[in-house]
């Protein structure tokens, strides 16, 4: 009992970089927990893996995993993910990223990609904030929320994320929040089992930041928020999956094949290489 | 008295139940209590004693109610936990 084991899932985080410096209570070592875990049930091998994050608290993912990884500009990892992925298709690029940084700076890059159909795939903490630069307010924050910003209660519509990518044309949408571990677990090896552009949304509490101008101190209380008003409903329609505090509809919403950007631009290169040779 | 109490399994003499080894990295732990509060069997509850990080550190209650679910290897943040199965001795 006394002798100290490694944890099973160290040999997937670089040690120098551990503890991390997420905050006690904050979701996103969950999300990385269950990322890793997903590695590690799929046997991945970790040559052919990429990390790519952005800036946020979350971005520092790509530091803490011992893959091959990529630490961008603000809003810019899936601009980077593409190179990398059009670049070298046998490598799985996998994008762990926040909502501030997906969305808000970078939501234009998210909807060419999706539309585009790129296998890459985006694991997106939603923590309704930017977190890391003081608690602002947001493309998600929900309407009557308190932030630094909107100390009277937000009056603008947030972004519903599921919709958002269901709607651009991704291939796998999923929405889980920190609690469902096993079933983001299982989501995760089923995104990165997908061949084109696949999405999931993690609901992550943040305690520090947004709860405690929400009444909602710490992460536990976050928790058994989402315990009280999460509601699975798989393959339900991802317009009807708004977030608001009364309710908050996880699930997977899409889970479609179509063929991807890399597979069709290789073809297409390969095939004007032919003609030419005919000529 | 409900049906899962006076029946008895068939073969449970043979089949042994699994015994849980839990492994608590009390200096990477940052007190948020999800193992604690989400734990499906209560094993663990806060203790006493203050970590490196001076936050109180989950203990084991009763190792023997662990039914070995690894919920808490899920839901834990930073890597401070962890459940295997007890090496069986005697041959069993």
């Amino acid at each position: 009992m006394e002798t100290v084991m490694a944890h099973p899932f160290a040999k997937y985080l670089r040690e120098a970089m551990m503890p991390h410096i997420w905050c006690s209570g904050c979701g996103n070592g969950i999300i990385l927990n269950c990322f890793v875990q997903a590695v590690d049930e799929l046997q991945m091998d970790l040559n052919k893996l990429v990390v790519v994050s952005g800036i946020g608290c979350i971005g520092r993912a790509a530091g803490y995993v011992n893959t091959n990884s990529f630490h961008t500009t603000h809003g810019r990892p899936i601009a980077f993910a593409t190179g990398i992925k059009l670049a070298n298709p046998e490598l799985e690029v996998v994008i762990i990223s926040g909502d501030g940084d997906l969305f808000a700076i970078g939501g234009n890059h998210f909807i060419h990609a999706a539309r585009r159909n790129i296998g890459i795939k985006v694991i997106c903490a939603n923590n309704f904030n930017y977190g890391m630069t003081g608690g602002q307010q947001g493309p998600t924050t929900p309407v009557e929320a308190l932030t630094t910003t909107t100390p009277y209660g937000n009056i603008e519509h947030p972004f519903n994320l599921v919709h958002l990518a269901a709607a651009s044309g991704a291939t796998y949408v999923a929405r889980w929040t920190t609690l469902h571990v096993r079933r983001l677990t299982q989501s995760i090896k089923k995104l990165l089992q997908k061949e084109g552009f696949g999405f999931i949304e993690v609901v992550s509490p943040c305690p520090e930041i947004f709860g405690r101008y929400n009444k909602m101190r710490t992460g536990l209380e976050m928790m058994e928020w989402f315990r009280k008003v999460s509601a699975i409903e798989n393959f339900s329609d991802p317009a009807k999956a708004e977030i608001t505090p009364e309710r908050i509809v996880v699930g997977e919403f899409v889970d479609i094949a179509k063929i991807s950007y890399e597979k069709l631009i290789h073809e297409k290169i390969a095939e004007i290489n032919e003609k030419k040779m005919q000529w | 008295m409900p049906v899962r109490l006076w029946r008895k399994p068939l073969d449970a003499e043979k089949v042994k139940l699994p015994k849980a080894e839990i492994h608590i990295l009390k200096n990477q732990c940052k007190g948020c209590g999800f193992c604690i509060q989400f734990c499906p069997k209560k094993v663990l509850e806060e203790s006493e004693e203050i970590n490196a990080r001076g936050v109180h550190p989950p203990k084991v209650v009763d190792e023997s109610k662990c039914i070995i679910c690894s919920f808490c290897t899920s839901v834990c943040p930073d890597f401070a936990i962890f459940i295997v199965e007890k090496p069986c001795k005697e041959g069993c």
